[in-house]
């Protein structure tokens, strides 16, 4: 990992015309607070976009307008070429938008069959128990997940069990587009190898991919294009082939002179660089004074 | 990031090779389950024993079939309005109103039937109505001004009583005549006993034969299945006690009409709540409501099902305490109904905490309170000791839902 100083510019939109999704001009407020000004985002059909930015850069709240958690003050979202409208999960879910959210939003009270199907449960009226267990079982194998047991209370699991339940869960329902807010946040290295194949098996399939991640590392191992978010605005799309974690870090924290550039050049003689092991966490120390993107750092949103 | 280490990494019973369930293994994950602080019904089941015990040992008359057959009629109208609390409970949120609700049915009831001498059906689906309005008016306010379900339901308390007063006029009390079939079915309507033999045989042949159902689909795709043996045992001990019960009751009046439909909303409650869609919902709400929002649940639509069910139930239970009572008064619904209700649904095993419970928790709760009121009557104690020895059983029941809740926390099963 040499600092490649080729300044790549943002590069255009490789998807411009094939996007399966393409957000033009979305804004939020949170009263005074604006989340999002004027982001533009695309994805492809068989691509996966990492969507990078700093804490609070508003990633987070872009993932829930796509999902209609939340509806946009201002923009269009495009999928298929039509123009829609999100205003609920469930609209989300018929277009085919699916969403595995950072706070994982899985019911405690409710085993991991259930969890899995809420809300597509099979035959309303007299649940097909059995279709439904072994379609879990099923899938859950196919994520080589290590489940105690389907009938488990998901309070009885970990939490990389809980993300691989969210994440076999958003595949269920067959959908088009996938959005991933930092899936690999709260795993251990093996489970983060298992997502990230699971991505790559994704992407094979057809799926538009939108992951969100602080880890670098990460983004580079798995992305097409990574757009970067900065203090709710779009910060340049890069290729994430030709673009060097600094330059992505220095997209993100807004200056080519920053702690984390700084501190690999002092960290350059001893051999350091962007492991792809470990990530951003190695290589990016969280300094006192200043933000850096970090792994795991912004877990916790929704564990009590 | 410890998760993998710390987590077990084999995965029990792989599909592949279906294992079925024995008897053993079904008490083993029982006992686990209960170590676990998910304690089911052993709590009720064991407090039930102790308080039949205690007042047997205080007055023999307590255990006669004349004071069971009582008991079993007298739990019916406030165990209807407990059924409906449970699906307020079990959406995390509470119904205070549901006496003065029924109170109110009781008085519609009572007016229309008697006062304005309409057929007691259109009595009864007129009262039924108004509890159903009453439970959407609910929904209404706390789904958009979000305001807390308690506070609601506590104007709604004293605003449902004050119109029951003024339904009732001045006059304040109105008798159903005894030969209405309201009041026959209340207070005379009992199953033949060959009847009653005969719907307990079938009881435990459906349970028998839904398990069975089960099992041999879940064997046909290779799932792990109870096996055969511990199923009849299953119905057999269902059939034989259900059996003995009857039996005992049969010796006096039998089993009044009334329970059995009792029995009847229990059982189809129980079934919607577990075995459909729309069950599966309640619990979700109960449990995250944020989760159940993102799966695309329609969360304010199952909030205000519950209001109306629990108001609606409220009104059911109404209009059959008047009737078992003859009468409907200013104090109908009044006094110890509320609480009871809500007792009744905490004292079966409802967390007031949301998502945790079942449809049988009504049955069981009211069956506790019924027994301490009908024994410390027949010891001559005034309802000054009811209230006191029922407060206090409902303050071991949160204590242990509370403990239970906490012990769930520290196995991780939270
Ligand atoms: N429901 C909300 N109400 C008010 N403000 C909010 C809400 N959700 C997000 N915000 C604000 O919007 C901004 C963007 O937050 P968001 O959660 O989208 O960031 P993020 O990029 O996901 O950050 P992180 O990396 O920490 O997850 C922050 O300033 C946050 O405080
Ligand atoms: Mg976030």
């Amino acid at each position: 990992m040499s600092p490649t100083p080729t300044p790549t510019a943002p590069a255009p939109a490789a998807a411009e015309d094939g996007a399966l999704l393409s957000l033009r001009g979305i804004s939020k407020s949170f009263g005074a607070v604006a989340a999002l000004t004027g982001v533009d985002l695309d994805v492809a059909a068989g691509e996966v976009v990492a969507l990078v930015g700093d804490n609070g850069a508003g990633k987070s709240t872009l993932v829930k307008v796509l999902s209609g958690v939340h509806p946009p003050d201002a923009g269009t979202i495009t999928f298929e070429s039509r123009e829609v409208a999100v205003p609920s999960p469930a609209a989300a879910q018929q277009l085919g938008i699916a969403t595995v959210f950072q706070d994982l939003a899985l019911c405690e009270n409710l085993n991991v069959i259930e969890n899995l199907f809420l809300g597509r449960e099979l035959r309303a009226l007299r649940l097909d128990e059995v279709a439904m267990e072994v379609r879990s079982r099923e899938l859950l194998r196919q994520l080589s997940a290590k489940i105690p047991s389907v009938e488990a209370p998901v309070a009885a699991l970990s939490g990389g069990q809980r993300q691989t339940v969210a994440i076999a869960r958003s595949l269920l329902g067959d959908p088009k587009v996938i959005i991933l807010d930092e899936p690999t946040a709260a795993l251990g290295v093996a489970q983060t190898a298992e997502v990230l194949n699971l991505i790559e098996r994704l992407r094979e399939r057809g799926l538009g991919v939108i992951m969100i991640s602080h880890n670098m590392a990460d983004v580079k191992a798995v992305a097409d294009r990574v757009a970067v978010l900065r203090l709710g605005r779009n910060n340049g799309v890069f290729d994430a082939e030709a673009t060097s974690a600094e330059e992505l870090v220095a997209a993100i924290t807004g200056a080519t002179d920053n702690v984390v550039s700084r501190r690999s050049r002092r960290a350059r003689p001893s051999g350091g660089g962007p492991d792809p092991e470990d990530g951003a966490g190695a290589d990016a120390e969280p300094a006192a004074d200043e933000q850096v993107p970090t792994t795991a750092m912004t877990k916790g949103d929704g564990d009590e | 990031m410890s998760d993998l280490t710390t987590a077990p990494p084999v995965e029990r019973a792989p599909a592949e090779e279906p294992q079925d369930r024995g008897l053993r293994a079904t008490l083993a994950g029982m006992a686990d389950r209960v170590r676990g602080g998910d304690l089911g019904v052993w709590p009720v089941v064991a407090g039930l024993v102790v308080i039949w015990t205690v007042m047997q040992i205080l007055n023999p008359v307590f255990l006669s079939s004349a004071n069971l057959v009582n008991l079993a009629m007298e739990c019916v109208p406030v165990g209807v309005i407990a059924l409906g609390v449970v699906f307020m409970l079990l959406v995390g949120q509470i119904d205070l109103s549901v006496g003065s609700v029924s109170g109110l049915s009781a008085a519609i009831t009572a007016v229309l039937f008697v006062d304005h001498g309409m057929p007691a059906v259109v009595a009864l689906v007129a009262a039924a109505a108004a509890g159903c309005l009453i439970g959407w008016f609910y929904a209404q306010v706390f789904n958009r001004l979000g305001v807390p379900s308690f506070v609601i339901t506590l104007a709604g308390l004293l605003g449902f009583l004050g119109l029951q007063l003024w339904i009732l006029g001045p006059k304040g009390s109105i008798n159903l005549p005894f030969d209405s079939w309201l009041v026959t079915f209340a207070q005379l309507d009992f199953v033949p006993p060959w009847l009653a033999y005969a719907l307990v045989a079938a009881g435990a042949g459906a349970l028998y034969w839904t398990g069975h159902a089960r099992a041999a689909a879940r064997r046909r795709a290779g799932l792990p299945a109870t096996t055969e043996q511990t199923l009849v045992l299953r119905s057999a001990v269902l059939l034989a006690g259900l059996a003995v019960a009857v039996w005992y009751l049969s010796r006096d009046r039998g089993v009044g009409w009334m329970f059995v439909l009792f029995l009847g909303l229990v059982l189809a409650t129980h079934y919607v709540l577990s075995r459909t869609k729309y069950g599966k919902s309640v619990y979700a709400v109960g449990g995250n409501v944020e989760a159940a929002r993102r799966a695309g649940i329609n969360v304010k639509a199952v909030y205000t099902s519950a209001f109306v069910v629990c108001t609606t139930l409220a009104a059911v239970g109404g209009i059959l305490a008047a009737a078992r009572l003859a009468a409907s008064n200013q104090s109908s619904g009044g006094g110890d109904v509320n609480l009871n209700a809500i007792a009744a649904a905490v004292i079966g095993g409802t967390s007031l905490f949301g998502g945790r419970g079942n449809a049988f928790a009504a049955l069981l709760g009211i069956v506790v309170i019924q027994s301490i009121s009908s024994g410390l009557t027949l010891l001559n104690l005034d309802s000054s000791y009811r209230f006191m020895v029922t407060g206090a059983v409902l303050l071991l029941a949160v204590a242990l839902d509370s403990v239970a809740r906490r012990s769930r926390r520290t196995h991780g099963r939270a």
